[in-house]
């Protein structure tokens, strides 16, 4: 479905990813891990184009996609949650996630989506009316969430979707996000630092470093990996 | 709630000012007969001013802040009594109608003056709505704005002067002009946003006045042009008079499409980008905006207005030099949508009112104004930040089966 071949994305003169190559198939969780810097995040701006890699090539379901503008990308099907949630804080529960749907144009279908948001989180139908900068963290995270879904994306893209939350928030969060992978059969692709948890949920894992791809594999394997259990599991062995 | 610490704060404040103002205030020396005249009654009068002014203070925003703790426990929202009347449709729609009959009928009733004055205000409630646009909605700080202002009025004072084009004919085009401007100032400042685009806009404001200033072949250089012609009716040349109060007419309309169309354009999807790029510039990527198309958009549409209004300006004095558009203007039409409620079209209109009517009536204390302006935008920003008529937001509701619907 997606295809990174190769791509080399730049800070000015800083080369952030040196050659990242990543494959991601209909319906799969990929979660891409790694450590602080390790040019996680950059990848996923690189394929939403909001940094375009300066060299390489991405392809999405046989389109290549490099140089075109983020708008035109998320029109594809392409859909991200961005680190740190940044939701519209004066605007309403109701209205970030109008504001989701913003490059459709099926009223009667945005309105079973958000019927079915509401469905998945009850918690956003009753905070519908209060602005968005009034939510909890973990409240705000599946606001996030939703509002990436209104847009119906066929490839979800989520960066750090446990940031500062609460453990047992993770956890509900990661549900979610598995439902949403088989109730939909929409593809996500997980950036993570919670490793450990990353890694149960999705079904392919890769492990960055320094700009650099230097383990794929199934997350089951990755997550008996011992050098992965010492480096991100915080195990010591 | 008012404590006996609170009127010792207040007490220290006078002492402080008092101590302050002693040199000017208490102290003159007749340098004439030398000798030193001690002013004690001065200091009387500042202490007790200062204190009285100091505890005033203190009260007021102990109650906002009480205010705001009440607003919290209820849980309901706070609907000021402005928003209330708007909402009540047998409070408005009879007050709509009076201020209908009211403008419709003002040049009858009052002095070519008044009228005058009336049309300098509604050309800034234009400006302010069309600053409103960029700043209000899309959240992007212009101070340059008095530039598109003054490509506007140049537009058509020299399309006049060379090509004897008449004031129907500049006023689309003083629009495009300002467009066109727009989007050109709009170009290098894409990635730039808060200080940085308020500093490149204020400098891009001051280029277009020293070109006008500087470039005597182009603009005849700080002497200006006169000699503009008023509108024509229907090809009639009225008296001074007469074109003043046609003006006046144009000028009503011109305000009744730009409110109409600002409106409309809140309610649009590009007003929509518009308030997701003011919210977070990232998130409104994220979700499939084009952020350089959204904000030229909103240059351009912002400085169409101000096109439009710049040859309105040049319609109704029939002179204009540079003097006209300095960075002053785009402060008082900051001000204006500051003072009135960013976003809030009602609000930009009692706001440009208000900026622009009271320094007018008020000529006798004309030395004050800028002491009481300045007055006047600090006790706002700390009681009512939000301005006169904060931003009335549609939202939408959202009821199940029932579906959305806006209204609000």
């Amino acid at each position: 479905m997606l295809k990174v071949a190769d791509i080399h994305t730049f800070y000015g003169n800083i080369e952030a990813l040196k050659g990242v190559s990543i494959e991601i198939s209909e319906g799969e969780i990929i979660t891409l891990i790694g450590a602080n810097g390790a040019g996680k995040s950059t990848t996923l701006m690189s394929i939403c184009g909001i940094t375009p890699p300066r060299s390489g090539e991405i392809t999405f379901m046989d389109q290549p996609i490099t140089n075109m503008k983020p708008d035109k990308i998320v029109s594809l099907g392409i859909c991200q949650v961005p680190e740190g949630r940044r939701i519209f804080p004066y605007l309403t529960v109701t209205e970030n996630l109008d504001m989701g749907a913003f490059l459709r144009k099926d009223k009667s279908e945005i309105k079973k989506d958000m019927e079915y948001i509401f469905e998945l989180f009850p918690i956003l139908a009753e905070r519908r009316h209060q602005a968005g900068g009034t939510l909890s963290g973990g409240e705000q995270q599946m606001l996030a969430i939703s509002r990436a879904l209104m847009a119906r994306p066929r490839l979800l893209l989520m960066d750090e979707p446990s940031l500062g939350l609460a453990p047992l928030i993770v956890k509900q969060i990661f549900e979610i996000i598995k439902k949403i992978n088989t109730e939909n059969n929409t593809t996500i692709f997980l950036v993570e630092q919670n490793a450990n948890l990353a890694l149960q949920v999705a079904h392919r894992g890769y492990v960055m470093e320094n700009g650099r791809i230097v383990l794929s594999d199934e997350a089951g394997r990755l997550l008996s990996n011992e050098d992965i259990r010492k480096a991100y599991l915080g195990e010591s062995i | 709630m008012i404590s006996f610490s609170e009127i010792k704060k207040s007490f220290f404040v006078s002492l402080w000012f008092m101590f302050l103002t002693f040199p000017i205030m208490v102290i003159r020396v007749n340098t004439i007969e030398n000798i030193v005249e001690w002013r004690w009654k001065n200091m009387v009068f500042v202490g007790v001013g200062s204190f009285l002014l100091s505890f005033v203070w203190r009260y007021l925003i102990k109650r906002k802040e009480y205010g705001l703790k009440k607003a919290e426990e209820g849980e309901e929202m706070r609907i000021s009594f402005v928003r209330r009347i708007l909402q009540e449709k047998k409070f408005y729609v009879p007050g709509l109608i009076a201020v209908g009959i009211f403008l419709l009928a003002f040049p009858l009733i009052f002095s070519l003056y008044q009228t005058n004055i009336m049309v300098s205000a509604l050309i800034f409630v234009m400006l302010g709505l069309g600053l409103n646009i960029v700043v209000g909605l899309a959240g992007l700080l212009d101070l340059g704005y008095v530039a598109f202002y003054a490509v506007g009025a140049y537009s058509y004072a020299l399309l006049n002067y060379h090509f004897h084009l008449s004031f129907w004919i500049a006023l689309p085009i003083g629009g495009a002009m300002g467009t066109l401007l727009g989007v050109l100032l709009g170009f290098p400042v894409l990635r730039l946003r808060g200080d940085y685009l308020a500093i490149v806009t204020l400098g891009f404001g001051e280029i277009i006045r020293l070109i006008l200033e500087n470039w005597n072949e182009l603009s005849f250089g700080p002497s200006g042009i006169s000699n503009i012609p008023r509108p024509s009716f229907f090809g009639m040349d009225l008296s001074v008079h007469g074109s003043m109060i046609f003006i006046y007419y144009i000028m009503i309309v011109l305000c009744l499409f730009t409110i109409f169309v600002v409106n409309r354009l809140q309610d649009s999807r590009i007003g929509r980008a518009w308030i997701a790029l003011r919210e977070d510039e990232v998130a409104c990527q994220a979700m499939g905006i084009d952020k350089a198309k959204t904000k030229l958009t909103a240059f351009a549409l912002g400085a169409t207005w101000a096109g439009m209004a710049g040859v309105m300006f040049a319609a109704k004095t029939t002179f204009i030099n540079p003097a006209s558009f300095t960075v002053w203007e785009s402060i008082i039409i900051l001000c204006i949508v500051v003072l009135g409620g960013m976003g809030s079209v009602l609000g930009v209109i009692i706001g440009a009112l208000i900026l622009i009517l009271l320094p007018e009536y008020l000529r006798a204390f004309s030395e004050y104004r800028m002491l009481a302006f300045g007055i006047v935008l600090v006790v706002m920003m700390i009681f009512r930040p939000g301005g006169i008529v904060s931003d009335v937001r549609r939202f939408y509701r959202f009821e199940g089966a029932g579906g959305k619907s806006g209204d609000g």
